[in-house]
């Protein structure tokens, strides 16, 4: 497995080297841009209940490091992009490092490549991400689901005027889910090994996947359209009669859609998902609204209420739980010199007494040095609940200080 | 009783006559403002914006802006953050229009993310500064009504009276120079209330391309709350050659990148 993976990335530096050297001879524009940035955030997390499995810990003070360097040229239509990452932190899971981007990009009129590493968002609602399915979680950084791990791809995007954006991408290896170790919380009884979650696909981690999007504007009207296909980001879970979990990586057809109507303070958004593999067929979708009341004192508060319905066909094996159920929540933005901003929510179960609450709250202090603090606290959280009752002991406080140099 | 009549209406004849003249040569000046203006095409230009509280405090945010000229429709921009470094990246995307709300685009660089946003928020301030958005947007002539009030030597004087009920002012009072192709010397903002809120002042105006007056350096100061916030423009480019694919989400996520 190891060889393996030394041949792709070998692969990957060859493709970039070639083109650093394609351009290299091409020194009509000889005006270089190199940008360096170092994140250096102390963290402190704090679980408040006593822990529901063995070895589980209450507190994690955690460090990590976010380097990133960029070199673009050509009026910057070429570029070369990095962004590494590394955690220590207490739980040995969470201790680890990743190559967020490596990747060479070159823009040319409607054309883009990009060959390397990347991250590429998708989707338009803010209590779950459905349609974006590049980026594997790093499942131990975030609790949203927002932090991915790097993948690797060639991406070709061709922007047309009339027709919208096309996105294709070449996705030739799997990456896997990150997951706590013993020491960790939101984790099942079991500590689930990263290499004992199998795959369907007989080339496991080097299945060559496809994926397919399609962006357009039309006034008010913001839409993607997008299929995947190849080995699923999420590993179904079964659970034998001695509680023992088998993981695996099925191999995925999904199409998804999103949809944003952008009118004067509301926005009204749809992302739905049809997922298809042998294990598994279900659709999923969230819908809802912002509202913003902006301006509110003459001092530039912003008070936006946030509403979203959560459906998964799943039920209680949708890995997140979401099957059922509507987020509320509101975004306080200050819009001061230091950048103040508060994102208050719930996520509330229509079937079952379940609740999640959340808080995250930001602000920079100094030029360099910002605070963030974030909470989750689970709620009555239902005895039937399959998965999420296993984090019922696990609400937590987070503060975070980062130094930017 | 007769002849009071007359005259009276003879009076507001000539009244409205003059109140149509005066908005009628409002709306010439800022036509002539336009006009000469036009045929810039694209820029690209570095920006400076020193934010001072009331007691002096200062902070910083470092911008390159990338503008498109269009003729039909509002101008295209994209405003790149490069400090503080904890927002470098976060990029916007605008296209305004000259009748109705412009489109945007905001670009997170920490989860790659484009996301439409509302356009609805005019008077609202551009992070954390004296300037609102209304105020940095692209200045069409069709988003205000016009009243010229005098002329000072080669200052023109023009009231505008913004058509969106949106806009945090009742009015603008812009100063001109017809000498200088009609660039915009200053600016006062009255507010909903119709007291004076802010004054705008241009400086360290520069010639490029022998026709279009950009100024280096202008200077809002919030009379109300005394806040004050400086932009200083350095490296004006004309020669960027800048096209639509430049003004795309593609090129969005490119710039923050």
């Amino acid at each position: 497995m190891k060889s393996k993976r030394n041949i792709f990335f070998g692969i990957v530096s060859f493709v970039l080297l070639n083109f650093m050297t394609i351009n290299a001879q091409d020194k009509k524009e000889k005006k270089v841009v190199h940008e360096f940035e170092l994140e250096v955030a102390a963290e402190y997390s704090y679980f408040y209940n006593d822990a529901l499995f063995e070895g589980q810990k209450s507190y994690f003070p955690s460090i990590a490091f976010t380097p990133e360097y960029s070199i673009d040229w050509n009026k910057g239509r070429e570029s070369l992009n990095f962004t590494g990452f590394f955690r220590i932190d207490r739980d040995n899971r969470r201790t680890h490092g990743d190559l967020r981007e490596l990747y060479y990009q070159k823009a040319k009129g409607k054309y883009e490549l990009s060959v390397g590493l990347k991250k590429i968002y998708w989707g338009v609602t803010e209590s779950n991400h459905l349609v974006d399915i590049i980026n594997q979680t790093d499942q131990t950084e975030s609790f949203d689901g927002e932090q991915k791990l790097g993948q690797p791809m060639i991406q070709f995007t061709w922007s047309t005027d009339k027709y919208g954006t096309f996105d294709f991408f070449y996705l030739p290896f799997h990456r896997k889910r990150t997951f706590t170790g013993v020491r960790g919380r939101l984790r099942f009884p079991i500590v689930i090994e990263k290499n004992s979650v199998t795959y369907e696909s007989g080339a496991e981690e080097f299945r060559q996947d496809a994926a397919f999007r399609w962006s357009h504007y039309f006034g008010a009207f913001d839409v993607g359209l997008s299929h995947f296909y190849g080995n699923g980001r999420e590993p179904i879970f079964t659970f034998d009669s001695f509680g023992n979990i088998n993981a695996f990586y099925p191999v995925i057809n999904q199409t998804g859609l999103d949809l944003q109507a952008t009118h004067n303070a509301f926005l009204w958004k749809l992302e739905a998902i049809y997922r298809n593999a042998k294990a598994q067929d279900f659709i999923a979708l969230v819908a809802g609204l912002e509202y913003t009341f902006s301006n509110i004192d003459k001092n530039g508060l912003d008070i936006g209420l946030l509403g979203e319905y959560l459906y998964d066909e799943r039920d209680e094996l949708a890995l997140n739980s979401m099957q059922n159920d509507v987020f509320l929540g509101s975004r306080i933005a200050f819009n001061d010199t230091k950048d103040t901003s508060i994102l208050i929510g719930g996520l509330l179960d229509l079937e079952k007494s379940s609740k999640i609450f959340s808080i995250e709250a930001s602000r920079r202090v100094g030029t360099s040095w910002k605070a963030q603090l974030e909470a989750r606290i689970f709620n009555t959280i239902d005895s039937n609940e399959l998965l999420l009752f296993n984090f019922t002991e696990d609400s937590f406080l987070k503060l975070t200080v980062s130094k930017y140099f | 009783m007769k002849n009071i009549v007359l005259t009276l209406l003879a009076v507001s004849i000539i009244g409205i006559a003059n109140a149509q003249t005066g908005n009628e040569r409002g709306l010439k000046i800022a036509k002539a403002a336009e006009k000469a203006d036009v045929g810039f095409n694209s820029s690209t230009v570095s920006l400076k914006m020193t934010l001072k509280n009331k007691n002096g405090q200062t902070s910083e945010r470092d911008l390159t802006t990338k503008t498109l000229e269009l003729i039909e429709d509002g101008d295209k921009s994209l405003i790149v953050f490069n400090s503080p470094k904890d927002v470098k990246g976060t990029s916007t995307l605008t296209f305004t229009h000259k009748v109705g709300s412009d489109d945007q685009w905001l670009f997170l660089p920490s989860i790659k993310r484009v996301k439409r946003i509302s356009s609805n928020n005019k008077s609202g301030p551009f992070v954390g500064s004296e300037f609102a958005y209304e105020d940095l947007s692209s200045q069409e002539v069709e988003k205000y009504s016009y009243k010229f009030l005098e002329e000072k030597g080669s200052l023109l004087i023009v009231e505008q009276d913004p058509v969106d009920p949106k806009s945090g002012y009742t009015r603008r009072v812009v100063t001109y120079n017809k000498n200088k192709g009609y660039r915009i010397e200053k600016v006062e903002f009255y507010d909903r209330k119709n007291s004076l809120l802010k004054t705008l002042t241009y400086s360290n105006y520069q010639l490029h391309k022998s026709k279009f007056w950009r100024a280096g350096t202008l200077n809002m100061v919030n009379k109300q709350s005394n806040k004050e916030t400086r932009l200083e423009f350095s490296n004006y480019n004309f020669d960027a050659n800048l096209t639509d694919d430049d003004f795309t989400q593609v090129a969005l996520k490119r710039a923050g990148n």
